[in-house]
C-alpha cells in the first residue's frame, strides 16, 4: 500500500468487492469516475487493494460526540477521527450534549464542527424533548429545516415514557419525512438498575434491569406508530423478546426499524462478575440467549441495523465503584471487527449482508442524502478497505478518538481497517489515520472544486 | 489467603480452617489478658463508607486484640463526602502504609474492585458491600451454630444434615447471600422465606430452597431459624402492603416462636427491629443467639485478620 499526499485522483487496485468481484476504483472529486480491471494510474495515487474487501463507507445512526459541554469526554473531531478509524464515513452525533441538541443552533454548530474536521460526515440527531426532559416538544420543525436538515430524533439515554408525548413526536415528524428513535427503557422499572436482571445480578447484588422494561416500551411504541401511520426506530435492542415484538410488528407492516450494537452481538453479562466497570453500559450485557436472538434477527431482517452505541468517558467515570461508574462503551474503532466476529465468522452475515446492516440502511434510515450503498460508477466515493484475512490482539493503539473505555482491549478481533475515503480523500491510509490538516485541506479542495 | 472478598468461592476446607482457628482465637477471650501479639507493628485500616458501629467496633475489637494498629476512616465529614473517588482514598492509605484495608461499602463489588485495583497493596476484607455479601458475617454465623449444635467439640466440625431457615428481605441482604453460599457449602440445607417481592426474580441456581409461607416454615421444625432486618425505606418502595402484614406474615412473633422445638436456635445479624420481624420473647429467649453472634464476631474477625495479615497460615481456597 502506497501512503502518498491527498491526490484528486485516487486508484485503488484490485479490490475485493462485497458481493466477490474483483475491480479497481477510480476516484476524481468526490466520486467514483470509473471500475474495472487495469484501469490507468496516471496523475494518480494508487492504492494496491489486493487481498482487501473494498466495502461502501460504514454509517452509524447512534454515535455519542460529546461536544458541545463534555469535551473532556470527546470532540467533533476525535470522534470523527474515531469514526474514520473504524471504517466509517457518515455519523449520526447523538443529542445528548450540553446544550442539549434541542434547538436549530445547536445541530447546525455541531454540523459545522463536522465540516470543519472533515474525517465523516457528520449529521447531527436532534433531542425530541426540550432538555432531553421528557416533558415539552423540542422545535423539531426548526432543527429539521435547519442547515443541518435534521431526520431523526432522539431523546437517547432518557426513554420518551410519557405516551401520549410519544405519540405527538410520532406524528408532528411525519410533515417532514422524520423518525423517532426511541431509547426504549421504562424508568419505573429501572430505578437504581445497575445489570441485566437474572440469576447473575441477584447472585452479584447489582439491582437488575429486567427485559420488559425494553419490551414493554417497544410493544407500546409499535402500536403508537401504526395507530398514527408514522415511521419509529428503536435503538440498541438488546433482549430476545424485544426480537419477537419487532418480528410481530413488521409482520404486521408497521413501519418501524431497529438496531443492535457490536457489544450485544459478542458479550453476555457473565463479564459483569469481575465489577470492572468497562463493561457497564445501557443497556446492559444481557444473557448468551439475548446475543443468539440479536444475531439471528440481524441475519433475517428483523433488526435492520448495527449502530455502535460508541459512548467515550473520560477514566475516572469508569476507575471506580460498579454504581459509580458511568455507562457506556467506546465501539467506532473496533465495530467492524466485532460484527466479523460475531457474524460474519460464523456465516450468519456475508459482506453484502454486511454492507447493508452498517452502511446502505442506516443511510436509508437516516435519511443521508448522496449516499450510496453499491460501490459504482457516479457514486459519492466513501470507501472502506477492509483486511478480513488479519487478525490482532485489540488495545488502546487501536483506539482513535479520546475514550479508551473499550470492552475488547486485550481481546484478539479479527480483521484491520486498512484505508477509508470519504468523498474520495483518504482519512485513513495503511491503517494509520491521515493527518488532521491533510484531511481538512483535502476536505477544501474538494468543495472549491464543487463550489 | 490474600483477600476475604465473598462464601461464594470459600471451599470448605477452608471455611472450616478459618472457623478452628476462630476457636483458638475465642479461647484466647477466656484468658484474663485477652491480647495477641501476632500483628505487632501492622497497620489495619476500618474503611467505612457506610455507617455500621456495630461491624466497625467488632473489627476494630479484633485487630487490637491481635496487637495491630488500627486506623478508623469513617467517610461521612471526610474528604470522600467531599467527592473524593474510591481509587484516590485506597492510594491515600496505601501511601499510609496500610496492611489490611477491612471495607464497608454502599455499592456492590466494591471490595472486589479495591483488591483488584492495583491502587492497594494491602489485604482487602469485605465488611459488607451494597446488595452482595458481608462474608465475616455468614462466618460467625456459622460459628455460632457449630457451637451451639456440638458445645465444647466444635472443631473441625462442619454443618452437615443441619436445616437453617432464613426469613426477610433477601433480595436486599449481604448477610442471607453470604449465608446461602457459606451455609450450603458447610453441608447444611438452607430454606429461604420472604415474601415474594423481596426474592431476586431468578434463584433456580442458588443452593437453597424458597418458600412465602412462614409457618409452613417453622412446622419444618429446622435447626435454625435466622431472622434479617426489615429496612426502613423498603416499606417506601412498595415492597409490601404495611409493616403491620409483614409483622403478622412474616415475623417471629410469640406464637410461631412457641411452635419451634426447644433445641431450636433463633438468630439475628442485629440490629433487630423488635416487634417487627422478630418478638422481644423470641430474641431475649435462651434460644437466642443474638449477643453471642456479637462476642462470637471478634474472634471469626480475628481470624479473617490472622489468615490475610500474618503471614505464617496459607488456607487452602
Amino acid at each position: 500500500m502506497t501512503s502518498s499526499t491527498p491526490s484528486e485522483r485516487t486508484l485503488i487496485t484490485g479490490a475485493t468487492l462485497a458481493d466477490g468481484r474483483r475491480t479497481d476504483l477510480l476516484l476524481e472529486n468526490g466520486r467514483i469516475t470509473e471500475t474495472g480491471s487495469g484501469l490507468s494510474s496516471a496523475g494518480a495515487a494508487v492504492v494496491d487493494a489486493d487481498g482487501l474487501l473494498a466495502l461502501p463507507g460504514l454509517v452509524d445512526l447512534h454515535t455519542h460526540l460529546r461536544e458541545p459541554g463534555y469535551e473532556q469526554s470527546e470532540t467533533v473531531l476525535t470522534g470523527s477521527r474515531a469514526a474514520a478509524a473504524g471504517g466509517f464515513t457518515s455519523i449520526f452525533a447523538m443529542a445528548n450534549t450540553s446544550p442539549v441538541a434541542d434547538t436549530a443552533g445547536v445541530v447546525e454548530q455541531v454540523l459545522s464542527l463536522g465540516e470543519q474536521a472533515a474525517y465523516a460526515t457528520v449529521r447531527p440527531i436532534g433531542a425530541v424533548t426540550v432538555g432531553l426532559a421528557g416533558e415539552k416538544l423540542a422545535e423539531l420543525g426548526a432543527m429539521a429545516a435547519s442547515r443541518a436538515q435534521v431526520r431523526v430524533f432522539s431523546d437517547d439515554g432518557f426513554c420518551v415514557s410519557d405516551p401520549l408525548l410519544m405519540r405527538r413526536a410520532l406524528e408532528y415528524v411525519k410533515g417532514f419525512d422524520g423518525v423517532i428513535a426511541q431509547h426504549a427503557q421504562e424508568p419505573r422499572l429501572t430505578v437504581g438498575a445497575q445489570m441485566n436482571e437474572g440469576a447473575l445480578s441477584g447472585e452479584l447484588g447489582l439491582t437488575g434491569w429486567p427485559a420488559v422494561a425494553e419490551e414493554s416500551i417497544i410493544a407500546r411504541d409499535v402500536l403508537l406508530a401504526e395507530h398514527v401511520g408514522s415511521r419509529l426506530h428503536i435503538c440498541h435492542v438488546s433482549t430476545a423478546g424485544s426480537v419477537d415484538v419487532i418480528r410481530w410488528a413488521k409482520a404486521r407492516g408497521i413501519n418501524v426499524t431497529a438496531e443492535v450494537t457490536p457489544h450485544h452481538l459478542l458479550l453476555t453479562e457473565e463479564l459483569v462478575a469481575s465489577y470492572d466497570a468497562r463493561y457497564k453500559v445501557n443497556p446492559p450485557l444481557r444473557r448468551r440467549e439475548d446475543v443468539e436472538a440479536l444475531r439471528a434477527a440481524l441475519a433475517d431482517g428483523t433488526i435492520d441495523i448495527v449502530a455502535t452505541d460508541h459512548a467515550p468517558h473520560p477514566v475516572e467515570a469508569k476507575d471506580c465503584e460498579w454504581d459509580a461508574a458511568a455507562n457506556g462503551m467506546v465501539g467506532l474503532e473496533s465495530a467492524l471487527s466485532v460484527v466479523h466476529a460475531s457474524v460474519v465468522a460464523n456465516g450468519l452475515l456475508d459482506w453484502n449482508d454486511v454492507a447493508r446492516v452498517l452502511s446502505g440502511a442506516p443511510a436509508q434510515i437516516g435519511r443521508l442524502a448522496g449516499h450510496s450503498s453499491v460501490l459504482e460508477v457516479g457514486a459519492i466515493a466513501d470507501i472502506v478497505l477492509y483486511d478480513p484475512n488479519a487478525s490482532r490482539e485489540f488495545s488502546t493503539q487501536n483506539l482513535a478518538g479520546k475514550g479508551v473505555n473499550s470492552p475488547y482491549l486485550a481481546m484478539t478481533l479479527p480483521g484491520r481497517v486498512e484505508a477509508t475515503f470519504r468523498h474520495g480523500y483518504a482519512t485513513v491510509l495503511g491503517g494509520e489515520l491521515v493527518a488532521a490538516e491533510q484531511v481538512a485541506r483535502a476536505a477544501s479542495v474538494l468543495s472549491g472544486a464543487s463550489a | 489467603m490474600r483477600h476475604l472478598l465473598s462464601t461464594k468461592d470459600l471451599s470448605r476446607e477452608a471455611a472450616i480452617e478459618i472457623l478452628d482457628i476462630a476457636e483458638d482465637m475465642a479461647d484466647v477471650q477466656q484468658r484474663e489478658v485477652k491480647k495477641l501479639p501476632t500483628l505487632r507493628g501492622k497497620t489495619v485500616v476500618n474503611l467505612f463508607f457506610e455507617d455500621s458501629t456495630r461491624t466497625r467496633i467488632s473489627f476494630e475489637a479484633a485487630a487490637k486484640r491481635l496487637s495491630a494498629d488500627v486506623i478508623n476512616f469513617s467517610a461521612k465529614g471526610s474528604s470522600v463526602s467531599k467527592g473524593e473517588s474510591l481509587k484516590d482514598t485506597a492510594q491515600t492509605l496505601a501511601a499510609i502504609g496500610a496492611d489490611g484495608v477491612v471495607i464497608r461499602h454502599g455499592a456492590s463489588g466494591a471490595p472486589a474492585v479495591l483488591a483488584a485495583s492495583g491502587w492497594i497493596d494491602a489485604g482487602i476484607i469485605n465488611a459488607g458491600d451494597g446488595t452482595h455479601e458481608h462474608p465475616t458475617q455468614a462466618l460467625l454465623d456459622a460459628f455460632t451454630i457449630r457451637r451451639r449444635l456440638h458445645p465444647g467439640a466444635s472443631r473441625g466440625r462442619d454443618l452437615d444434615g443441619v436445616t437453617v431457615t432464613i426469613v426477610g428481605d433477601i433480595l436486599h441482604s449481604r448477610v442471607a447471600r453470604s449465608n446461602v453460599w457459606l451455609l450450603s457449602t458447610l453441608g447444611a440445607s438452607v430454606h429461604l422465606v420472604a415474601p415474594p417481592t423481596l426474592v431476586p426474580v431468578h434463584t433456580t441456581a442458588w443452593p437453597a430452597t424458597i418458600g412465602y409461607d412462614l409457618d409452613a416454615a417453622i412446622d419444618a421444625a429446622p435447626d435454625v431459624v435466622m431472622m434479617l432486618r426489615i429496612q426502613a425505606e423498603r416499606m417506601n418502595a412498595a415492597f409490601f402492603p404495611s409493616s403491620r402484614e409483614y409483622s403478622r406474615t412474616w415475623g417471629l412473633d410469640d406464637d410461631r416462636f412457641r411452635r419451634l422445638a426447644p433445641s431450636s436456635i433463633v438468630m439475628h445479624p442485629g440490629p433487630m427491629n423488635r416487634g417487627l420481624e422478630i418478638s422481644s420473647a423470641a430474641a431475649d429467649s435462651a434460644q437466642s443467639t443474638v449477643l453471642e453472634q456479637v462476642a462470637n464476631g471478634v474472634s471469626v474477625r480475628m481470624a479473617a485478620l490472622y489468615v490475610l495479615l500474618s503471614g505464617e497460615r496459607e488456607v487452602a481456597r
